[in-house]
Parts: C-alpha cells; sequence; structure tokens
C-alpha cells in the first residue's frame, strides 16, 4: 500500500497537547483543532469524524473505532470484566490531596465509561476472522498497566490458539505510573507472546493512533509484521515534550508523528481512516489465505505443529 | 570512604570525630584510644540501623551515588579476559553500551551491558550511560551471537533510560529496543540479567528479559525515573522523593514484590564502600546462577522463560461489563 495522495502535508495541531475528546453528543458543531475550521457535528460523524477541510483526524474512542473496521454485529468482547488492581498500594499525596490509585481508576471509570484502557475480543473483517485489541485514550490515558498488558496477551493467545491473524490498534501515553516496574514488565509479556505468535507463523497487524508514545511503542506496536498508521498522529518513545524538555530545544510542530516515522523507514504505510477497514481485509487475503508449503521446515512450521489441531502444513484460518 | 549523602549526616559526624582523633597520631591518650574505638563500634551500629531499612527515595540516592561501581570496574575486577565487541554493523558504535567476550575461570560468556562515566569526559563518552538505537542494535547482535556459539549472556543493567532525542527518534529508538524484548524472550541459550545500579524504563528492561533477573540492594527498577514519575502525575519533578516511595522500586522491595528473583548482597554502606567485595559476590553470583541454568534442558528453560513475564501484573474482575 502506498502514502495515500488525499494525506495533507505533516502535522496536528498542537502535538504538545493532548485534546480532550469533545462531547459528540448535543453539539451541532465541532471546532478542528488543527484548522480551526467549524464543521457540521452531523457531517463531521458522517465522514468518521475526519475534517472535511484540512483532513485532521480526530481520536475515536473504542468502539467507534471497532464499529469503523469490523463487520457489522461481528465483534464478540472477550475479558470485559478484567478490571486493575493496586499491586503497590500507590498513593499520590501532596499537602491538599491524597489520592489513591483505585480511586483514581474509580474516577477514570466514570468519566469514560470503560472498565479499562482496551477492548478485546474477535470479529471479522469482509467475513475474515481476526483476534483484535482496540486501545482507547480515554482512560487513564491509555497508559500501559497489568490489565493491557493482560488483555493484549490474551488477544496474542487467542490468535495464537485459533490461528487467526492479530491486530492491535495502539493509542496510549505509555506505561502506567500508578503499577510502577509491573507496568514496565507488561513490555516483556507482549513482546514474548508477539514472539510466540511470530514462532507459529500468524500474522500481526499493528495499526498506530493518535498518540501513541513510551513504552507502548517501545513493545507491541512496534513489532507489527505490518505496522500502519493514521495520517498526522503522534507516534514516537520519548514524545515531543520529553524531547524538548530534555534536550533543551524547541521542535517544530508535528515532528514527531506519522509522515515522520514513515520518512524513517519505522512503518508500512499512512492510511486514511476510510480507507483502513478495506486495507485491512487486504491484508488479511495476502497473509492468510491459502496454505503454504514452502513453510514446511521453517521454524513457523515447527512451532504450528505442536500446536494442537494444526494438519502441519501452515496454521490455518 | 566517606558518608556524603543527606541521610548519612549521623555517620559523617561521627566519622569526623574519629579522624579528628585519629590525626593526633603518637599523641593520642589511652583513653582517647578507647574512645576511637567505641566510636568506630557506635558508627557501624548506625550505619547497619540507617541501612537495615531504607526508603526507596534513599536506595536511589545510593544507586546514583558518583562512587558506585559501574559496570566496567565489575568487569575489570572479576573477567580474566574480556575482549569487546563494537558496532551494529548498520550504522555506528554505542559507547553507552559495552559488551563482549569474556573468560571467567576458564568458562567463556556473553556480557552486555550499560555504562555510565564516572568524570567529565567520561560521562560524555559514555553518554552517561544512556543508549542511542544502534547500542540496543549492537546489543541485539551480540546476544545472537552468543546463541550462534551457545555462550550464556550476562547482563548489567545501568542505566536512567534510553535517550530521547530526536536523532534517537528518527533512527527507531522504540523499534530497537521492542526488538531486543522479541529477541530476548526466546534467546536459545541460558541468560541472567543484573541491575548494578540504575533499571530505568525500556532502556533497562532492553537488556533485562532474562531467564533470571537480580537486583544487587541499593539498586532500583522502575518503569521510569522517579523525576518524569512526579512530573506525570505530581505535575511536579519536586515531588521525586514521593514518586520513588509510592513506586516502591528499591531493591529489597521488588523483591518482596516478587519482581525479581533475588538480591545481591552490598557492602556494609554499599558498593561503592568496599568495591571488591561487591565484585567478589557478584561474581560468586553469576558463576553460581549460570551454573544452575545451564543444568535446566533448552525447551524447558525457554518455557520457564515465557511463563516468568507472562505471569508478571496484577488484576481483578469487576461484577459486571459496563453498557456499552
Amino acid at each position: 500500500m502506498a502514502r495515500e495522495a488525499a494525506v495533507p502535508p505533516a502535522g496536528e495541531a498542537n502535538p504538545n497537547e493532548f485534546q480532550r475528546p469533545r462531547p459528540t453528543t448535543g453539539n451541532l458543531v465541532v471546532k478542528c483543532p488543527k484548522c480551526k475550521e467549524i464543521l457540521l457535528a452531523r457531517e463531521w460523524e458522517k465522514n468518521q469524524k475526519v475534517c472535511l477541510r484540512c483532513n485532521y483526524h480526530f481520536k475515536l474512542t473504542a468502539q467507534e473505532r471497532i464499529k469503523l473496521l469490523v463487520d457489522p454485529e461481528s465483534f464478540v468482547e472477550i475479558d470485559a470484566n478484567m478490571v486493575s488492581a493496586d499491586p503497590l498500594k500507590f498513593v499520590k499525596s501532596t499537602k491538599d490531596e491524597v489520592q489513591t490509585y483505585p480511586d483514581k481508576l474509580q474516577e477514570e471509570m466514570k468519566k469514560s465509561g470503560l472498565n479499562e484502557a482496551v477492548i478485546s475480543g474477535h470479529a471479522l473483517i469482509e467475513s475474515m476472522p481476526l483476534a483484535l485489541a482496540i486501545m482507547d485514550f480515554r482512560f487513564l490515558g491509555a497508559s500501559m498497566g497489568s490489565v493491557v498488558g493482560e488483555k493484549i496477551t490474551r488477544t496474542i493467545e487467542l490468535g495464537l490458539a485459533r490461528k487467526i491473524p492479530v491486530l492491535v490498534a495502539s493509542a496510549s501515553g505509555g506505561a502506567r505510573m500508578h503499577e510502577g516496574t509491573f507496568a514496565l514488565m507488561q513490555m516483556a509479556k507482549t513482546a514474548a507472546a508477539l514472539a510466540k505468535l511470530g514462532d507459529a507463523g500468524i500474522p500481526y497487524f499493528s495499526l498506530l493512533t493518535d498518540p501513541t508514545t513510551g513504552g507502548v511503542t517501545a513493545s507491541f506496536a512496534m513489532l507489527g509484521d505490518v505496522t500502519l498508521a493514521e495520517p498526522g498522529a503522534l507516534i514516537g518513545f520519548a514524545g515531543p515534550r520529553v524531547i524538548e524538555q530534555f534536550m533543551h530545544i524547541k521542535l517544530p510542530e508535528g515532528t514527531v508523528n506519522s509522515e515522520f516515522v514513515l520518512q524513517h523507514g519505522m512503518i508500512d504505510a499512512i492510511i486514511h481512516r476510510s480507507k483502513l477497514r478495506t486495507t485491512l481485509a487486504r491484508l488479511l487475503r495476502m497473509y492468510a489465505a491459502e496454505a503454504r508449503p514452502w513453510t514446511r521446515g521453517s521454524r513457523a512450521l515447527q512451532v504450528a505443529k505442536q500446536i494442537e489441531g494444526n494438519d502441519g502444513l501452515r496454521p490455518g484460518i | 570512604m566517606a558518608y556524603d549523602l543527606e541521610f548519612e549526616k549521623p555517620l559523617a559526624e561521627l566519622e569526623k570525630k574519629i579522624a579528628t582523633l585519629q590525626k593526633k597520631g603518637d599523641r593520642l591518650k589511652p583513653e582517647e584510644h578507647r574512645q576511637i574505638q567505641d566510636l568506630e563500634r557506635e558508627l557501624r551500629r548506625r550505619t547497619e540501623e540507617i541501612y537495615r531499612d531504607l526508603t526507596s527515595w534513599q536506595t536511589v540516592q545510593i544507586a546514583r551515588h558518583k562512587d558506585r561501581p559501574h559496570s566496567l570496574d565489575y568487569l575489570h575486577m572479576i573477567c580474566d579476559d574480556f575482549f569487546e565487541l563494537c558496532g551494529d554493523r548498520a550504522y555506528s558504535d554505542d559507547h553507552a553500551i559495552l559488551g563482549g567476550l569474556s573468560q571467567i575461570d576458564g568458562e567463556t560468556l556473553m556480557f552486555v551491558c550499560h555504562q555510565k562515566g564516572r568524570t567529565m569526559k567520561d560521562k560524555q563518552y559514555y553518554n552517561n550511560g544512556m543508549p542511542h538505537p544502534e547500542g540496543f542494535r549492537k546489543a541485539g547482535r551480540l546476544m545472537l551471537q552468543a546463541e550462534k556459539f551457545g555462550l550464556p549472556v550476562v547482563t548489567l543493567i545501568d542505566t536512567q533510560g534510553a535517550f530521547p532525542a530526536l536523532e534517537d527518534e528518527e533512527r527507531g529508538q522504540a523499534e530497537a529496543i521492542a526488538s531486543n524484548l522479541y529477541l530476548m524472550s526466546r534467546l536459545r541459550v541460558p541468560t541472567l540479567g543484573i541491575v548494578i545500579g540504575e533499571g530505568g524504563s525500556g532502556g533497562a528492561l532492553a537488556l533485562g528479559v532474562t531467564d533470571r533477573i537480580l537486583i544487587m540492594e541499593f539498586a532500583i527498577y522502575t518503569v521510569t525515573s522517579p523525576e518524569s514519575a512526579a512530573s506525570i502525575i505530581w505535575r511536579s519533578t519536586s515531588f521525586a522523593q514521593q514518586a520513588a516511595d509510592a513506586m516502591r522500586i528499591g531493591g529489597r522491595e521488588l523483591k518482596t514484590l516478587g519482581l525479581v528473583d533475588d538480591i545481591i548482597p552490598e557492602p556494609l554502606g554499599g558498593a561503592h564502600h568496599n568495591p571488591r567485595l561487591a565484585a567478589e559476590t557478584l561474581k560468586a553470583t553469576i558463576q553460581k546462577n549460570l551454573a544452575e541454568l545451564k543444568q535446566i534442558p533448552l525447551d524447558e528453560l525457554l518455557e520457564m522463560r515465557y511463563q516468568k513475564y507472562r505471569s508478571i501484573g496484577h488484576f481483578a474482575w469487576a461484577d459486571e461489563a459496563p453498557q456499552t
């Protein structure tokens, strides 16, 4: 897939600030944070929350993205009730307030209506099955703690068990400080699960959305067999604010984004939101359509043989 | 070695008293001799007392102590021979990661370490132990070579984290770290990771997906430096102390949490008070652990490694799913 011609030049309006998701119901108009155009909410939603004038891709909730990507009614959620524990008994204390991690979680649940920062399950795209996990930035900046790590690992294991491709749509501020070193270790956990998936010869697609940074970028987000990104998404390890603080420099707007990582060879393609589903369908068809006898004897096959119920040819769909 | 940290003030005072008395040399009266002995006993008692229950923040200060031995100091003290292997064969050689073949008591193994500097010049040369992508790729290359020749891999972890400059983003810092996690999770040789000072963020974990992960008593292992955690959660780096204590990042606490396999004891007052003793303990620990790991059949070892990381994390179940 080549770069989309319609993609405007690099840049999000202000990469230094994450925009709060705007209320979408009740508002007749929304303002594009990039080009400041006033958009009719109805038309904007019909356009999959992409600015009609400058192509700015607004953040989507996990539910919206699932609706966008998969066949209607095909999504089945797993592990919906998994919630965070508090292994460190983390307390944020300042002079005026004391806030425990469970308090913070309650607050985030109420605000977002979600149990955690990722929704996972399985679905069909053009009738082809896949396991998928979609991150939702509204929940505590979609930071990765034990639950995010566990749900993504289980999604990968679902792909492994059913021999179906895996898709993770990332959006994250990085690791979750409230879980300290437990959060860090989720990077190892997800990467190790992907190594198993890779050994079994099952494709893994990574979709990067705005913003993908920190420990998420440095683990499963950057390990895709195919890595796609939405236009203008903030994508990086450190993120512009950290780079500016640490290096004492001022970065031009929209430096560390989809266009930047594509230019530097870190991803395969930038795909406009309207083309995402068809693109994924094409990939599913090409990566997972028929038996490939030449994988006989490869590392992939040896692992595939160990997986129960495999005919030894290739992990079937 | 002087006690110079904030919480060591009472120790420094005792030390000063002893030093003043000792300055008298031959002119010491017999009762002053006794006084010195008493003071020394007192110093030892107080040091043990203070070091018995350090907070995470105090551990951070010891882990960052300017005189704390770095990887190269340990390699000098524990290896009979060491041949450094350089470069990632793609772009450059990163000095923040140092690796190579070494021989200890007739056994060959591959060391991959972070290296910090002590003097201004060294700090610049080693980039203060903060690797670029090429450093992680060099580490990956060395580990693959170890796999090729069946050599066990030992990593010494000591970094604040990966270097966050724009150039590093251009060369794929995140991808370089992620690839190492992927690679190490199924490297077909025994691997041993040891946090000797600061284990910071993805830059530390990129050398840390090992069969066993050990930590020195006064080292730390954290998702990000206390300063950046403070700036994220408290919105100010001045809360670094609270952040360190809340995240429970000291070696002993990590052992209690089950995040590390074992603690390597340090000399009283920290490794910098007796580097040679610290190195001896380190050497013995490496040899003991590698001997144990080598006993385990490779496939079993790899499955154990997978399960080790697979099982990290705490979660609960809510009564019902939210209405979506």
